[in-house]
């Protein structure tokens, strides 16, 4: 099954050296991803997720980040250990991405042509007018209406979803092997988001591009993820297929996750359940579970070293001190 | 575009006519008057001067007058050099200051933001700390401090360069160098910070992670994505500076005695030399209303998301 494996990361660290001491954003991390797979990231506000891959892309802002080990092995190569001429070979054109507020992500003083065409003409060799040609047909492929006449605007005219869905159109128009999307649709009203999200699945299916969807919200995931991992304070603390995870999740901070999500079909009189607490600081973080504080289930051992990993089965893992060796 | 130019300009007239207006009252608020010196003069003859200038009319006459001249582009003759109108006197000395003012802005300008995109690329490095401590200098020495010590240093001491004079004197061109140094130095200090700020503030924007994440060189990054949104800033501060910078080389002008604008206006005012002041006043509000004027028109052809209507 590792031969469509197209990028795996393993054991990757992203730290940052703040005055405070030092933050462990991302505390080794690993996932596969699988050609055509989509994988979405869930956690809370600060849980590693959009550090984890922009490190993918070697874009940490450095200083004050930087990568402190592991591999992100794609198509057979570390992109960490590459020169910086063979990562700007991959961005944009093998792996894209699309990001959180697209009110801010496209520069506001170039033209969506200029910013599209340049991609093009960098990665696909092509002359202008070809990459033009080329821009139109994605922004018609994104649902944008009357894309030759669109795209010599200036983003500032184009409403939010628009300028994601040129985000989108930008993204893809090289055809990557995959499409990072740094929640994509936090900034859009819900109605856009729906839209957005149908959008990066048709046209990954079509191009065939598999996508990490960055998400806090369960909801998104379960409609379009094969698999999920769940991030908790720099670390992945449980992994496994869409259907595991929402029928049987194991760690205590997915279980509380699927809790808190209103459902329509139980009619309920209680109020919504919500993991108390608050997600801890990560600056000079002890070895411990980070979760004992707000969990349940708490044990003596939690308090005092962070769990090893239980693999439950087939890319099925859990870092918890209620399961594997730890029981 | 069109429509907004000549709007604008429209609203020129009032903004003169009441600034006109205001200065002529304020200044004669303020005790004195040209002719009062030391030794008094005899009533007859200070009637003679009053009436001779119209002085010896009720205010409201006088700037009626007054406006009426200026309409005619007539600001008067100076009370107080009797052989010389206010045209003259500004006509002569404006050329000066505006050829000083355009060089010293222009260096600032140029070395501002070469050392500013310095700073910014070197963030945090020695280059970044040399060049901030430099502007750190230019903003707080002032120009009585680094003039007279220029002129120590490279007139005295070294003899490459001449003390004073302007232009005409036999150095020629060599005059220029200390004065425009002396001048910039506190708006070449102010763009270097100003366009270092903006620029490391720019590189962490979200659109340029995503020129980044697109592949693009560093250079390109810089070039095409990161500088013209870094500059605007910079562009707006361009309309004060000008005005201040003509305006404000008083200081410069004394030390290295170059006969400008700014020398008239300090002597104008000290020896209540109502019309000189009054056609200074005039001169200085056109610049910087202009130069405002011209930013206004830059940034609407710089930022797209700026329409004029």
């Amino acid at each position: 099954m590792t031969d469509d494996v197209i990028l795996q990361v393993k054991d990757l660290k992203a730290y940052f050296k703040l005055d405070e001491g030092l933050l462990k954003a991302v505390d080794g991390v690993s996932f596969d991803l699988r050609k055509g797979e989509t994988l979405g990231i869930v956690g809370e506000s600060g849980s590693g997720k959009s550090v984890t891959n922009l490190a993918i892309m070697k874009l940490i802002p450095s200083p004050p980040g930087h990568i402190a080990g592991g591999e992100v092995v794609f198509m057979g190569d570390d992109i960490l250990k590459m020169p910086d001429d063979g990562i700007r070979k991959i961005r944009g054109n093998k792996i894209s991405m699309i990001f959180q507020d697209p009110m801010t992500c496209l520069n506001p003083f170039l033209k969506i042509s200029t910013q599209m065409i340049e991609t093009i003409v960098l990665h696909q060799g092509l002359d202008k007018a070809a990459a033009k040609a080329k821009a139109v047909e994605m922004l018609k492929l994104a649902g944008i209406p009357a894309p030759e006449k669109r795209i010599d605007q200036y983003p500032h005219q184009f409403s939010g979803g628009m300028r994601q869905r040129v985000m989108i159109a930008m993204a893809l128009s090289c055809e990557p092997e995959i499409l990072i999307a740094d929640e994509p649709t936090t900034a859009l009203d819900v109605t856009i988001q729906a839209q957005i999200l149908e959008l990066i699945n048709e046209l990954s299916e079509r191009l065939g591009t598999a996508v990490i969807l960055i998400t806090h919200s369960l909801g998104v995931v379960a409609g379009m993820c094969d698999s999920i991992c769940v991030m908790y304070a720099g670390r992945i603390v449980e992994r496994g297929t869409a259907d595991e995870i929402f029928s049987d999740p194991k760690h205590p901070y997915t279980q509380g996750l699927i809790k808190s999500v209103p459902r329509l079909d139980k009619v309920s009189t209680q109020r919504l359940y919500s993991i108390p607490g608050q997600p801890p600081n990560v600056i000079n973080l002890p070895d411990c579970c980070p979760f004992f504080p707000r969990c349940e289930r708490a044990m003596d051992v939690c308090k005092t070293k962070y769990p090893k990993v239980a693999e439950l089965g087939d890319k099925r893992t859990v870092a918890c001190w209620l399961y594997g060796e730890g029981k | 575009m069109s429509r907004f130019i000549v709007r604008r300009f429209l609203s020129v007239i009032p903004t003169l006519f009441i600034i006109v207006t205001l200065s002529f009252f304020l200044i004669r608020l303020a005790p004195g008057g040209p002719f009062s010196g030391e030794k008094k003069l005899p009533p007859e003859i200070m009637a003679n001067i009053m009436r001779k200038y119209h002085m010896d009319e009720p205010l409201v006459n006088q700037y009626f007058r007054y406006i009426g001249d200026v309409l005619h582009f007539d600001l008067g003759p100076s009370y107080r050099y009797k052989d010389q109108t206010v045209n003259d006197l500004i006509g002569n000395a404006f050329p000066v200051s505006i050829l000083l003012g355009t060089l010293a802005l222009g260096t600032a300008l140029v070395l501002g933001t070469i050392v500013g995109i310095t700073s910014a690329l070197k963030q945090n490095k020695w280059q970044d700390y040399a060049a901030m401590s430099v502007a750190v200098l230019g903003i707080s020495v002032p120009a009585f401090v680094v003039g007279p010590i220029l002129m120590l240093i490279f007139a005295l001491k070294l003899k490459w360069l001449p003390t004073s004079g302007w232009l005409s004197s036999r150095a020629g061109a060599l005059t220029l160098i200390m004065p425009i140094i002396t001048l910039m130095m506190p708006y070449f200090a102010y763009i270097a910070r100003m366009s270092r700020g903006s620029l490391i503030e720019v590189m962490r924007s979200d659109y340029v992670r995503t020129a980044r994440a697109k592949g693009l060189k560093e250079g390109v990054v810089i070039r095409k994505h990161v500088l013209k949104g870094a500059m605007l800033p910079i562009v707006t501060y361009l309309g004060p500076a000008f005005s201040g910078i003509i305006t404000g080389s008083v200081v410069v002008e004394q030390i290295f005695v170059i006969p400008g604008i700014g020398r008239i206006f300090v002597q104008s005012a000290l020896n209540r030399d109502y019309t000189v002041i009054m056609g200074d006043v005039i001169v200085y509000s056109i610049i910087l209303i202009a130069a405002n004027f011209v930013v206004d028109i830059l940034y609407g052809l710089l930022d797209p998301r700026i329409s004029y209507k």
